[in-house]
């Protein structure tokens, strides 16, 4: 359980002339939670993007190892689509649902790069596509019901409830089959109900084997999913270790939880 | 060397005219992010309205100074209000659509205000009468430079002289770069963010509208279709210098009427409407910020 | 608004108009003999039109709005309009079918050679429009020079006509192909593109195409373009002039029914899904792992090649071809088709074609007014009904529940 999938060294970002990323280092096991966390402007979202080919790194190493194999590949300067091929999965801060789309279709899309048919399948609909569709439809259908959608499956994916909108981010991303999962805040907006489902789904998702690495500022959430937390700021890590390493270090006290300690 | 001089002039005097169109679409794009299609018939519709008010006057038998002006008078107040009105209605109810959107509805504009001088008017070409004489004291360097190239590119200099002091030093100009910058929080700040669109397209069509007198009655006919081809070349004018930047389009413009005049003059004639074309697709590919534009950042 | 402030607004949107449109709508000078007319009633035309155009914009604007109010904020899937109901009742359908299929093989033995000429224009519409539609409807690239790729179809056939003698049936892959090859060429460099500005340099495309078969030629034949190009052959035969149009009438069904198919299943295949959330969102879609450079250049090159295709029916409808069949205008008109009927509808583009292609024939006062009608659709569609006048329903599927995992 405890070879590094992720293993991330000096990662440097600059935009012009300001350091966003400095020299991140931060690895993540098989199955682990691992969670990001720092002060707003801190530079959590860039690392996403660098991490998935979004932006690209202006130095440092990306270096991702599935499990059960001993070959890393370097995901540094992939484009997005790849990053997704070799099993890096997001969500985003802000939600980026496809709206005009259902439900189900939106987790459909997940299944994109694990699938093959193109134009003379799609027009032929050959034995071949017609089984490959069939999986995509069964495929995303369990996953929906997993986070809990499957009711809603045939609606517009912007007509589902804020909370919903969440996991439905969740369950489009675990379509790909990541060996990692990236949560970009995925707590952002929700009420305290919300947050309590969105807890027991990542628990629910771990349980799975699924390694996940997730950024969020609500410090409940995060002390008791993690298993390990880093902490970034100025684009720096400034402290990792377990969640009750973090809430006595003075580093990040200073830094980020201030004076009013009471998570 | 005098056809040099003569070409170089001529460039200047297209890249002129050039600038007062194309300033306009480098004002709406700075300031709601659109490329304001149907900008090119606002010009033509400025061109029309001189062509009808200075025809109608010079049959009454008024005085050339005071066709030039009135018909000038016209025609900026005519392009202005139908850019205002074009904005209200096919722009403004999109504001928040996709991005697309209010690009289909500008062509939609674009090919309906067209069609609406040719129904109203002629599909005909028409000659326009001459505005500017032949300045006596231009006789010797009559066969280089035209009086009618002076006098545009005086205009045009003046114009441009007013435009950046607007921009620069009033109430209105502030807003208008505060509104380009981020419109929420000009809006926040309490600036009427709605009126100062306005007043954008009212500007920049009043440019366009002296810019359609200058050069109907420079090169001496127009037509309902002249506003597409002008509308394309001043918004390549604008993409080159980068668009959203003001001395960008004036720049800009200058570098296409230039090359546009010494490529005809050397070259050919047949293709100086696929070399601007070519140009706007080089540079849209290549340098799609322009020369002095910013480079955009996506946020994800 | 109350009733009376409607009318007073209605009334000062009136006068705003009259003396808007006033230069160019009343006076009309000559000026070469030196005559003005006074044209005043133009003015009246003008404030009557407006006046009622403007309540009826409020009108619609306000049901909009109660519409959105109605609206509670889970509302479902958006109401099917009469034709998709039509269409989901399977006896309901198939009588549709049945009627409209014998209507559509039995046209031409009721009607004239002119008016089979004029339905199959429509037809070639409507395949242009689905063409038109996988690129701005699925895949939301907006293509304003879309004609530069029919013109590749057309101007194929004409010079392979002209000069190696050859037949329809074998120029016609050929022209579809060579259109397909240029929107690849054309897509590899302009697809990273920004929306807009995609836009824009398609534009430039499609007149520099234009501006090439105008000037160079010793290729096209420039301004006078190709003529006495071969009709169509059935089996070598040799057709007359009608039975000709009655061969191409057939033809053209044929190629619609199998545009149909082939774009229908499209739209509900991997690829289709992957045009919609591209168009929807492409940095979530990247993230998604499609690759956007590779679905955006299929789609395009899909869409030319329909064009290419029509484009040799085209030049073997008219038996010539010259560059002024394939100026911007026409891109735009097929941009209406699509935007009328309904962005990514394929029912939709059928009606949106039908619609501008007959009416403005049958109709013959409106057909000077064609192209105004034609802008004021773009317009007003953007602004009142962006999703056209058909919209696209998406598919729903059925799966059974397989698992009792339930988190909540």
């Amino acid at each position: 359980m405890n070879s590094p999938i992720l293993k991330i060294s000096g990662l440097t970002m600059d935009f012009g002339g300001i350091r966003a990323l400095n020299r991140l280092e931060l690895d993540v096991n098989a199955g682990e939670i691992v969670a990001l966390i720092g002060p707003n402007g801190a530079g959590k979202t860039t690392f996403f993007n660098c991490l998935t080919g979004i932006y690209k790194p202006t130095a440092g190493e990306i270096m991702l190892t599935p499990p059960g194999s001993s070959k890393s590949i370097s995901l540094k300067g992939l484009k997005p689509n790849h990053v997704t091929e070799k099993g890096l999965a997001r969500t985003f801060q802000n939600i980026r649902l496809f709206s005009q789309m259902t439900v189900l279709e939106n987790v459909m899309i997940g299944r994109h790069c694990r699938t093959k048919a193109f134009i003379l399948g799609a027009i032929f609909r050959n034995a071949a596509t017609r089984k490959e569709e069939k999986q995509i439809v069964e495929s995303s259908a369990a996953i929906l019901e997993k986070v809990g959608l499957a009711d809603q499956a045939n609606e517009f994916a912007k007509n589902l409830s804020y909370g919903a909108q969440r996991r439905l981010e969740i369950a489009r991303a675990l379509a790909t089959e990541p060996f990692l999962l990236l949560l970009d805040e995925p707590a952002a907006g929700m009420n305290p109900q919300e947050t309590h489902e969105l807890d027991r789904l990542i628990r629910e998702i771990s349980k799975d084997g699924q390694s996940i690495l997730l950024i969020e500022h609500d410090m409940k959430l995060v002390m008791s999913l993690s298993d390990r937390i880093f902490v970034m700021d100025y684009g720096k890590k400034i402290a990792q270790g377990k969640p009750s390493e973090i809430r006595a270090n003075p580093a990040v006290i200073k830094a980020y939880l201030g004076e009013d300690v009471d998570a | 060397m005098d056809y040099f001089i003569e070409l170089f002039f001529s460039g200047i005097t297209r890249g002129a005219i050039y600038a007062l169109i194309a300033l306009g679409y480098t004002m709406v794009y700075g300031i709601i992010g659109l490329i304001n299609f149907a900008h090119g018939e606002i010009y033509m519709i400025g061109a029309f309205t001189s062509f009808i008010v200075a025809t109608v006057l010079s049959i009454y038998g008024f005085p050339l100074l005071a066709i030039v002006l009135l018909s000038g008078v016209a025609a900026v107040i005519w392009s202005s209000a139908y850019g205002y009105t074009v904005e209200k209605i096919a722009y403004k109810p999109l504001r928040h659509a996709p991005r697309l959107s209010p690009l289909i509805s500008a062509i939609g504009m674009s090919i309906f205000l067209q069609n609406y001088v040719l129904l109203a008017q002629t599909s005909d070409f028409l000659p326009f009468p001459e505005l500017i004489p032949d300045f006596p004291f231009m006789e010797p360097v009559a066969h280089i430079v035209g009086s009618s190239d002076l006098i545009i590119l005086i205009t045009t200099a003046i114009i441009m002289l007013i435009l950046t002091f607007i921009i620069k030093f009033t109430r209105v100009g502030k807003a208008m770069r505060a509104t380009a910058q981020d419109r929420t929080m000009a809006m926040l700040v309490g600036i009427n963010v709605n009126q100062i669109i306005s007043v954008t397209f009212i500007i920049g069509s009043a440019l366009a509208a002296i810019g359609g007198l200058l050069i109907a009655s420079h090169i001496g006919q127009i037509n309902f279709y002249i506003g597409f081809l002008a509308g394309i070349k001043a918004f390549t004018a604008a993409v080159l210098g980068g668009i959203g930047s003001i001395p960008g389009a004036v720049l800009g413009s200058l570098v296409l009427g230039l090359t546009e005049s010494f490529a005809t003059g050397y070259v050919s004639s047949d293709y100086e409407d696929v070399f601007a074309f070519s140009l706007l697709v080089l540079i849209l590919i290549f340098k799609p910020s322009g020369l002095l534009g910013k480079a955009e950042t996506k946020k994800v | 608004m109350s009733g009376l402030k409607v009318i007073k607004k209605a009334l000062l949107t009136s006068l705003w108009f009259v003396f808007l449109t006033f230069p160019i709508m009343v006076i009309k000078v000559d000026p070469v003999e030196r005559i003005i007319r006074w044209r005043w009633q133009n003015s009246l035309y003008v404030a009557l039109g407006t006046f009622c155009v403007y309540l009826l914009a409020q009108f619609i604007l306000q049901r909009k709005i109660k519409k959105l109010e109605s609206q509670t904020e889970q509302d479902s899937l958006p109401k099917e309009s009469v034709i998709h109901r039509i269409l989901a009742n399977p006896k309901q359908r198939n009588l549709l079918i049945v009627a409209l299929s014998a209507v559509i093989l039995a046209f031409p033995l009721f009607s004239s050679s002119y008016q089979t000429n004029v339905m199959i224009t429509a037809l070639m519409y409507v395949v242009l429009g689905l063409g038109l539609n996988i690129v701005v409807g699925m895949a939301g690239l907006l293509d304003l020079g879309y004609v530069a790729f029919y013109a590749v179809g057309a101007y194929s056939y004409a010079l392979l006509n002209h000069h190696f003698q050859l037949g329809f049936w074998a120029v016609l892959p050929i022209g579809g192909g060579l259109a397909a090859l240029f929107g690849i060429l054309l897509g590899f460099p302009v697809l990273r593109l920004r929306g807009d500005y995609l836009a824009i340099v398609t534009l430039g495309f499609g007149e520099i195409i234009r501006l090439i078969l105008e000037n160079w030629s010793e290729f096209s034949k420039g301004p006078s373009g190709i003529s006495n190009i071969s009709r169509p052959g059935l089996f070598g035969i040799e057709l007359s002039l009608d039975s000709a149009i009655i061969y191409l009438y057939y033809l053209m069904i044929l190629f619609v029914i199998v545009t149909i198919f082939i774009v229908n299943r499209l739209q509900d295949s991997r690829l289709g899904r992957a045009w919609i959330a591209l168009r929807e969102d492409e940095i979530a879609c990247q993230a998604m792992g499609i690759d956007k450079r590779k679905t955006k250049l299929v789609a395009f090159s899909l869409g030319a090649f329909w064009a290419g295709i029509i484009g040799v029916v085209f030049a073997a409808k008219t038996t010539f071809v010259n560059p002024a069949s394939f100026t911007f205008l026409e891109s735009a008109i097929i941009l209406s088709i699509v935007v009328l009927g309904g962005m990514g509808s394929i029912v939709g583009v059928i009606f949106g074609a039908m619609i501008l292609i007959l009416l403005p024939e049958y109709l013959r006062a409106l057909s000077e007014y064609r192209m105004l009608a034609f802008g004021a659709i773009l317009v007003a569609m953007m602004v009142f009904r962006p999703q056209g006048l058909i919209s696209n329903i998406r598919r729903t599927y059925r799966f059974e529940k397989t698992h009792s995992l339930n988190v909540k």
